[in-house]
């Protein structure tokens, strides 16, 4: 099976802190991942390693079979990999729209693309593209509203949208429920198995096991900046050195 | 038309430019402090290129601009490596010192000024703000547009959506400094004479206050805050010196009241939904 992500070998340090050691594990195509573990276990120094916001210090990241460790954040998107940030970051005071069409760019990055004046053009195809994709996760009625005035729950899902307009495979969520009440924790899941059905790959940082549970077919556990287990939650659940971990949350994880 | 309103429309006609060129980077999150400067490069290059090498006003005026955009280019890519307030610092120096390279190069004329031979009459100077604010309105019907506003909202963002964060700022920078220059050059030769001392720090700090004035929002904000920046003083020519007074503590209470500037996104879409609701 080929993988979506290959972390080989990870390192990386803050000031002399070693935030992470020797990190290794692989997200299979199509086998959505959940990366857990206490406060400061290293989760979202990961995503910005792969996304690129840090670099590393040692080791090796591969998304869909291309080599990205030393490529610039901003070529990466081009290889397939999207991420979240833990609060969600829209444009907050442009249109739900052109939000979407920002994640349009790596489609559209032409010099002619960027001077086409797409606004004066009637139903112009990028706009009817992000208005379909709004349709299609029933998102439609807020094309038009501002980001800012929008409830957080549509907001996350907007930002997924996003997402899979810049033809995202690997998609990295930073806590995509947190924040959440139950029915915007619904319609997320439903959003994010609607998703995964149409073939993207899911890394998700979740402290809720429900959530985890319910989109997850595997777990990466870390505790400070290492992998101490890796399998399908319930067998991670039982690991001694897991249960150590969340000493203080017993039975949690 | 009045030779006294003639007069101030040209002078709004330059405002309008003028104002432009300082909105483009400001779209991107780019404060340019040193906006005086692009238009000195304009203006002394164009003026040099009529008076030196005889190069008709058409050719010359579009060779200042280019000289103005090239410089910004140039200048833009290492300073752009700078944020924030220190970007308008630099830009701030900037500005001052192509002023004070003016103010002593003899070539053309020093602190004595430059006179011009070739000269754009008013209609000229209303055609090429008319061509500036269609060139604006078109460029913010773009991607282009709506990437910069990406980049200002959010550089990281956008960054990891693929954006090129600097390509885009150096773009705007150097676009922007090339309107400047375009506006330069035709205030050189419609009032045939250019002095590096008119090119100083107030130009710029007010064309600045024009755009913040009108809002960064929408490509509107520009026009609106050159005009009413240049017709109200006018209108209230009758209250003789009090009108500094009264427009100045006016400015403090609007920026206080209303700081994203007069016209706003916000604005605009509040128009776009009554309308349909008049009509149905």
């Amino acid at each position: 099976m080929s993988t979506a992500l290959e972390i080989s070998a990870l390192s990386k340090s803050f000031a002399g802190v070693q935030a992470i050691r020797d990190l290794s594990f692989a997200v299979p195509k199509g086998v959505s991942t959940a990366l857990i573990g206490p406060n400061g276990a290293g989760k979202t120094t990961v995503f910005n390693m792969v996304s690129g916001v840090y670099g590393v210090d040692a080791g090796r990241i591969t998304v869909n079979g291309v080599d990205v460790t030393g490529m610039p954040s901003r070529q990466r998107i081009g290889t397939g990999v999207a991420r979240s940030f833990q609060n969600v970051r829209l444009m907050p005071h442009l249109s739900v729209l052109e939000n979407l069409l920002v994640g349009q760019h790596v489609r559209a990055s032409s010099l002619g693309a960027l001077l086409t004046p797409y606004r004066l053009i009637p139903n112009h195809r990028w706009k009817r593209e992000a208005r379909a994709a709004l349709e299609e996760s029933g998102l439609g009625r807020w094309a038009d509203e501002t980001v800012s005035a929008l409830p957080y729950g549509v907001r996350k899902r907007i930002d997924l949208v996003r997402a899979t307009l810049a033809g995202a495979s690997l998609l990295m969520l930073d806590e995509p429920a947190a924040g959440l009440n139950p029915s915007e924790t619904n319609a997320l899941r439903d959003h994010l198995k609607a998703l995964m059905a149409k073939g993207t790959t899911l890394l998700v940082v979740e402290h809720d096991m429900h959530f985890v549970e319910s989109i997850c077919q595997n777990v990466v556990v870390l505790n400070f900046g290492e992998k101490i287990a890796e399998g399908p939650l319930s067998r991670v659940r039982q690991d001694p050195r897991v249960r150590e971990a969340y000493i203080g949350s017993d039975g949690e994880a | 038309m009045s030779g006294y309103l003639t007069g101030v429309l040209v002078v709004l006609a330059f405002n309008v430019m003028a104002a432009y060129a300082v909105y483009l980077p400001l779209a991107a999150g780019q404060l340019n402090l040193g906006i005086a400067g692009f238009m000195a490069i304009g203006a002394y290059g164009s003026a040099f290129l009529t008076n030196e090498y005889m190069w008709p006003m058409w050719a010359a005026i579009p060779a200042g601009a280019l000289a103005a955009g090239l410089t910004g280019f140039l200048i833009g890519l290492p300073v752009l490596r700078t944020h924030g307030i220190y970007f308008a610092m630099a830009t701030f120096a900037l500005g001052q010192v192509i002023s004070a390279v003016f103010l002593n190069l003899e070539v053309v004329g020093g602190a004595a000024g430059y006179p011009v031979t070739d000269y754009a009459g008013p209609n000229v100077v209303f055609a090429a703000a008319a061509g500036v604010v269609l060139l604006m309105l078109y460029i913010s019907r773009t991607r282009f547009a709506l990437e910069l506003t990406a980049v200002k909202s959010d550089a990281t963002v956008a960054d990891l959506l693929g954006v090129p964060v600097r390509g885009m700022k150096v773009a705007a920078f150097a676009l922007g400094a090339m309107v400047a220059g375009f506006g330069g050059a035709l205030y050189a030769h419609h009032y045939n004479f250019v002095e590096a001392q008119h090119f100083n720090v107030l130009l710029s700090v007010f064309t600045v206050l024009y755009v913040l004035f009108g809002g960064t929002q929408t490509v509107w904000g520009p026009l609106v805050g050159a005009a009413f920046f240049t017709l109200v003083p006018e209108l209230l020519r009758a209250s003789d010196q009090w009108r500094y007074a009264l427009f100045a503590v006016f400015i403090i209470v609007f920026m206080a009241i209303r700081p994203q500037g007069l016209v706003t996104a916000a604005l605009f879409r509040l128009f776009r939904r009554r309308a349909p609701e008049a009509s149905s």
